[in-house]
């Protein structure tokens, strides 16, 4: 095996085992922080498969809020299995992505104006969920209705090493999915969209097609990153699924730990969440909002002097060179 | 296999195209030129699809191309280049000239036979052919032929060539103008050159295709041309010289 390989191997080993290491009293605390920065490095690392291409979407709790108030609602409402109502809800944030992808691409809407259409898009979904109260109950938020105990129908378990496990792997199935995509012929397109649209058209790329296929795959995981979320927590809420404060919270996480590495999603998401609990533990709940307040200088910091992020930045210290995708031989 | 007629394309209340009709015959290396902003490059983008032309109709091969999108019209087997490069920085030479090969095709192929159809033809216009070569070890003169690359990786039929060579030196012309050769007969394709300096145009093309302030104002083989008086005029100030 190749020492990164094996590197992988043994980081995936002490992964599987860390859930039966003696912690003390402090085993659940630390898979509950385990599983948050799984599932939303893995939604990091959706939102990074377009944003390293210049598509920056300010509003991917658009897709998160569509994603897991489906499921929950489904389950809560008619009692739908979340095995139907999380893919449900994929395929409506599939249908959101392509409504607002389609004529963003099609009329070359890009860079800020496509943020901020994106922006206003995650604010609509909010909005709408804060509206159907009847259905939703607004801004208080929804309860998940229990199964009354350990059920794999309605994925619900009292034991949190299901949902560590649960995490682990979906978060593992992202980064396989980044790096598949990294490694093919599209990166390489969509790289050229990004650059130059009207230079990519003319050697034959359908540049609207691009967009939106990589938007909807996107969106699609982020949607089921959501669900997973609301299935685990077993409570949803306008405020922290969807709009503008958890649409940024994944851009901040994303552009700290490095948007075109495979690791930086986690690295970020877990510096941002070591930092939220940091400042939970240390404050309590006298400062609530200070860590968003962090985030935003840290942010500012970063864009400015370490664009290509935490993941980003190491690598270049190291002097280590991703290989291409070219450099495999052909 | 190239019929243009009546090609009109209005920016607001300018006429950069006016009516202009002309034919392009299968095989030939046929000269566009005419002054600064005469509208070549308009032309140019009116047949690859990057505009919309106004009016007029451009058949090839019995196919209409007016108002396709610049892909499909790609894959009809229409290739430009672009008159200042416009090479996809973040890619390396190789992958610039892949991913050409891999999408442009009228055909889809495999990654690796787009590759290795990408190391042919920048071994053919002469780029180092080895995957981690970055654009940014290429001057003028290499990225106008890693645009011409580019564009032959798509498999054309036709090339429109936007290669005005002001800003190379003589020795650099006379390579460009080679290769242009060079790469009608290895491929067998038909090559529109634009060039604004006509003393460098006579020696290869065929046959020219004058155009002055949007309008076709001559056509014929090189001779006939820089002898026309409308030519003449239109260039005035500037020397003919033909070698
Ligand atoms: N997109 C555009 N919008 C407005 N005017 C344009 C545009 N493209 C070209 N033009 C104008 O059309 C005329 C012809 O330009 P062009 O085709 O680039 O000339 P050439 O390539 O022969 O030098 C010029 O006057 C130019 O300013
Ligand atoms: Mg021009």
């Amino acid at each position: 095996m190749s020492g990164p390989r094996l590197a992988a191997a043994l980081a995936i080993a002490a992964l599987v085992g860390a859930p039966f290491v003696p912690m003390g009293g402090m085993r659940q605390y630390v898979l509950h922080v385990a599983i948050q920065i799984f599932i939303w490095a893995f939604i990091g690392s959706a939102w990074s498969l377009m944003g390293r291409f210049g598509l920056v979407s300010l509003g991917h709790g658009a897709f998160l809020g569509v994603g897991a108030y489906t499921t929950v609602l489904l389950w809560n409402h008619f009692r739908l299995t979340p095995w139907l109502g999380g893919p449900a809800g994929v395929g409506l944030a599939v249908l959101v992505a392509l409504v607002l992808g389609y004529p963003c691409f099609r009329f070359r809407v890009v860079g800020h104006y496509f943020g901020l259409v994106t922006l206003a898009v995650g604010e609509v979904v909010r909005l709408l969920i804060i509206a159907e109260r009847d259905c939703t109950d607004g801004s208080l938020g929804l309860t998940l209705k229990t199964a009354g105990g350990d059920s794999l129908l309605a994925v619900q378990f009292a034991d949190k090493r299901v949902f560590y496990y649960a995490a682990l792997l979906v978060w593992l199935a992202g980064l396989w999915i980044w790096h598949r995509v990294d490694r093919s012929m599209a990166r390489a397109a969509l790289e050229a969209i990004g650059e130059d649209e009207t230079a990519a058209a003319s050697v034959g790329i359908h540049v609207t097609r691009f967009k939106l296929g990589i938007t909807v795959a996107s969106a699609a995981l982020t949607a089921f990153g959501g669900a997973l979320y609301a299935q685990y927590i077993t409570y949803v809420n306008p405020d922290t699924l969807s709009g503008i404060g958890v649409s940024l919270k994944i851009v901040f996480a994303v552009v700290l730990g490095g948007m075109y590495s495979l690791l930086g999603p986690l690295i970020g998401t877990a510096l941002t969440t070591a930092l939220s609990e940091g400042l939970r533990i240390a404050f309590g709940l006298k400062f609530l909002g200070m860590a968003e307040t962090i985030y935003g200088v840290l942010l500012i910091v970063f864009i400015i002097f370490l664009p290509a992020g935490i993941a980003g930045g190491a690598r270049r210290l190291v002097g280590r060179r991703v290989a291409p995708v070219t450099a495999s031989p052909a | 296999m190239l019929t243009v007629t009546g090609l009109t394309k209005q920016f607001g209340g300018f006429m950069a195209l006016n009516g202009v009709s002309f034919e392009v015959r299968e095989r030939e290396i046929l000269g566009l030129i005419g002054p600064n902003g005469s509208g070549k490059t308009t032309l140019f983008n009116c047949v690859s699809g990057a505009l919309v032309p106004t009016s007029g109709s451009i058949r090839f091969r019995d196919e209409e191309l007016a108002g396709l999108t610049p892909d499909a019209i790609c894959h009809h087997g229409v290739a430009r280049t672009f008159q200042i490069p416009r090479p996809f920085r973040k890619l390396s030479i190789l992958d610039n000239v892949a991913v050409a090969a891999h999408y442009g095709a009228a055909k889809r192929s495999s990654e690796a036979a787009a590759r290795a159809r990408a190391r042919e033809i920048l071994e053919l216009v002469g780029l180092p052919t080895d995957g981690a070569a970055s654009t940014t070890l290429l001057g003028a003169g290499g990225l106008k032929k890693l645009e011409l690359a580019r564009a032959l990786a798509t498999g054309p039929r036709l090339l429109l060539a936007d290669e005005s060579l002001g800003g190379l030196d003589p020795a650099e012309m006379h390579d460009a103008a080679e290769m242009l050769k060079r790469v009608r007969d290895q491929y067998r394709i038909t090559i529109v050159w634009v060039e604004h300096i006509m003393a460098m145009l006579m020696r290869v093309v065929d046959r020219i295709v004058v155009l002055d302030h949007g309008e076709k104002i001559a056509e014929g083989v090189p001779r006939q041309v820089a002898e026309d008086p409308r030519v003449i005029e239109a260039y005035l100030g500037e020397k003919l010289v033909l070698a």
